[in-house]
């Protein structure tokens, strides 16, 4: 089976200046992947093309197995897309705004009912969108795409301006979706989420893919201290070198309970994209 | 067709949510039912409020509901969310024409009943008022289609449907506002509705139209070329 989404040399320019330059992407099926980056790096340019939203300028993007610039109708029920500026009816009901896109798919009450389910949103069903919350609309967003049952979905900052609990509500959705065996694209500026929902993650910084793999290796690979931190029972913090001279001190903490908690020093996503790039992911 | 009917639906559904699109197909006729039975002054012509403000009504409902509605999905960002989802720009633009088309008729139908046509008569009021409602639903378009958001549509949409709208009326008052407002197309329906059943339709009517409607076409499909619909 072909990857779920694939990208080749992909090369975005606006006014002379390239937006996306490069950009290579092979992403497996069932995986969530992450791209991160701050404002303005060319997150939402890359999922405009892999969408066929936009042609770029050059390279190849393939969804699906299918080259992006030539999708059909039957291609685009294959993926859902849930951006941060795409709109909803807000004088319509919740059900409403769904009940237009059935139609056009050719889609039941009962599958409206069962997104809106999903999502949260069923005892506010017949609420008018306009009057939603930023988490519920976020949500309404989500069951729209989700309306056609896709293999993949891109989701833009879904969790863009929400609070940690309307975020987690969200992030509870995406990884149910995941269990599902879909595929994600998610781009966010935010690590922890990243770092909690992402199998796999890309740092995107003007335009370029500036470090790749899986949160935890990534990180790892950037731990250039190579220190055990141990916060001791009697409220000190040492550090030892991670190397087997420290295994005996390690042990004779642990073996006379004085150890309260073991760290090792690797950096997060933020301190790493700072190392890359020397600007912070959350700008 | 499913495209085009789905369109449709979700814009009739809106109507009676939307007071900005609903006003514009509901003052006219009322104002004329209001009119027609509360104002008779002797020498006035028969039916006068109902023809006036029929002409008022096609001149400004379609072209500004058009307007109104296209703009606002293009500034909310749902007409993209629509394109995505396989609907082709044509299919929107008829899906919306058609919902615009029915709404001006439930208008037509109390300016029908309020003028008194029956048989001939009836139906080339209905023609007539079918002619102005394309050609007003088409300038709307032009204008939707130029604009960004909703502020410039307006901007728009106003002036130019006062303008289609307030020359008949004032073309009675003043010769010279007549000979600018027969290059109309409004004027001209005016004129033909003012003469059902007295006079023919003129040559100088069918040309006035179809110039209108030609110079409506060509900047519709110019601007379209240009600006795409998102």
């Amino acid at each position: 089976m072909s990857k779920a989404i694939t990208g080749i040399n992909i090369v975005k320019e606006y006014g002379g200046r390239k937006v996306l330059d490069g950009i290579d992407l092979d992403i497996d099926r069932r995986e969530i992947f992450g791209l991160l980056g701050p404002s303005g790096a060319g997150k939402t340019t890359l999922i405009k093309i892999l969408t066929g939203q936009i042609v770029q300028d050059g390279g190849t993007a393939f969804i699906n197995g299918k080259n992006t610039s030539r999708l059909m109708g039957e291609d685009r029920r294959r993926f859902g897309i849930a951006m941060d500026d795409f709109g909803i009816y807000e004088r319509l009901s919740c059900f409403d705004n769904l009940k237009l896109f059935a139609r056009l798919y050719g889609i039941g009450n009962a599958e409206i009912t069962s997104v809106l389910k999903k999502v949260g949103l069923s005892d506010a069903a017949k609420t008018p969108a306009g009057k939603l919350s930023k988490g519920m609309t976020g949500r309404l967003k989500l069951a729209r795409a989700f309306m056609t049952d896709p293999d993949v979905l891109f989701l833009d900052e879904p969790t863009n301006g929400l609070d940690p609990v309307s975020a987690n509500e969200i992030h509870k959705i995406i990884l149910a979706e995941k269990e599902r065996g879909k595929t994600i694209f998610l781009t966010t500026h935010t690590m922890t989420e990243a770092e909690k929902l992402c199998g796999s993650i890309a740092l995107l910084n003007e335009g370029k893919i500036v470090e790749r793999g899986s949160p935890k290796d990534i990180c790892r690979r950037y731990d250039h201290q190579r220190m055990l931190k141990i916060h001791l029972a009697d409220g000190s913090d040492i550090e030892l070198p991670y190397n087997t001279d420290s295994a005996a001190r390690l042990s004779e903490f642990i073996g006379k309970g004085l150890a309260e908690t073991i760290h090792t020093s690797e950096p997060d996503l933020e301190t790493v994209f700072m190392e890359l790039t020397g600007k912070e992911l959350s700008a | 067709m499913k495209n085009i009917s789905a369109i449709f639906l979700k814009q009739m559904k809106d109507t009676l949510k939307n007071k900005m699109v609903l006003i514009q197909f509901v003052m006219f006729p009322v104002l004329a039912v209001i009119m027609q039975n509360a104002v008779k002054p002797e020498g006035m012509p028969e039916h006068f409020f109902a023809k006036l403000f029929a002409v008022m009504f096609v001149a400004m409902a379609p072209l500004s509901s058009m307007a109104a509605i296209i703009s606002e999905e293009k500034e909310k960002n749902t007409l993209r969310v629509l394109i995505m989802s396989s609907v082709k720009s044509a299919e929107y633009l008829i899906g919306i024409g058609i919902y615009v088309f029915v709404m001006s008729m439930f208008g037509t139908a109390v300016f029908a009943i309020l003028g008194g046509y029956r048989g001939a008569d009836l139906a080339m009021f209905i023609a007539l008022i079918c002619t102005g409602i394309l050609l007003s639903g088409l300038t709307g378009a032009v204008i939707g289609v130029f604009s960004k958001n909703q502020m410039a549509s307006s901007s728009l949409s106003v002036p130019v449907s006062l303008v289609f709208s307030l020359l008949p009326m004032l073309s009675m008052f003043n010769e010279k506002i007549k000979d600018i407002a027969r290059m109309t197309y409004s004027q001209q329906i005016s004129e033909l509705i003012n003469g059902i059943g007295n006079s023919d339709i003129t040559s100088e009517s069918i040309v006035v139209i179809s110039v209108n409607f030609l110079i409506a076409a060509v900047l519709f499909i110019l601007i379209y070329k240009r600006k795409g619909l998102e």
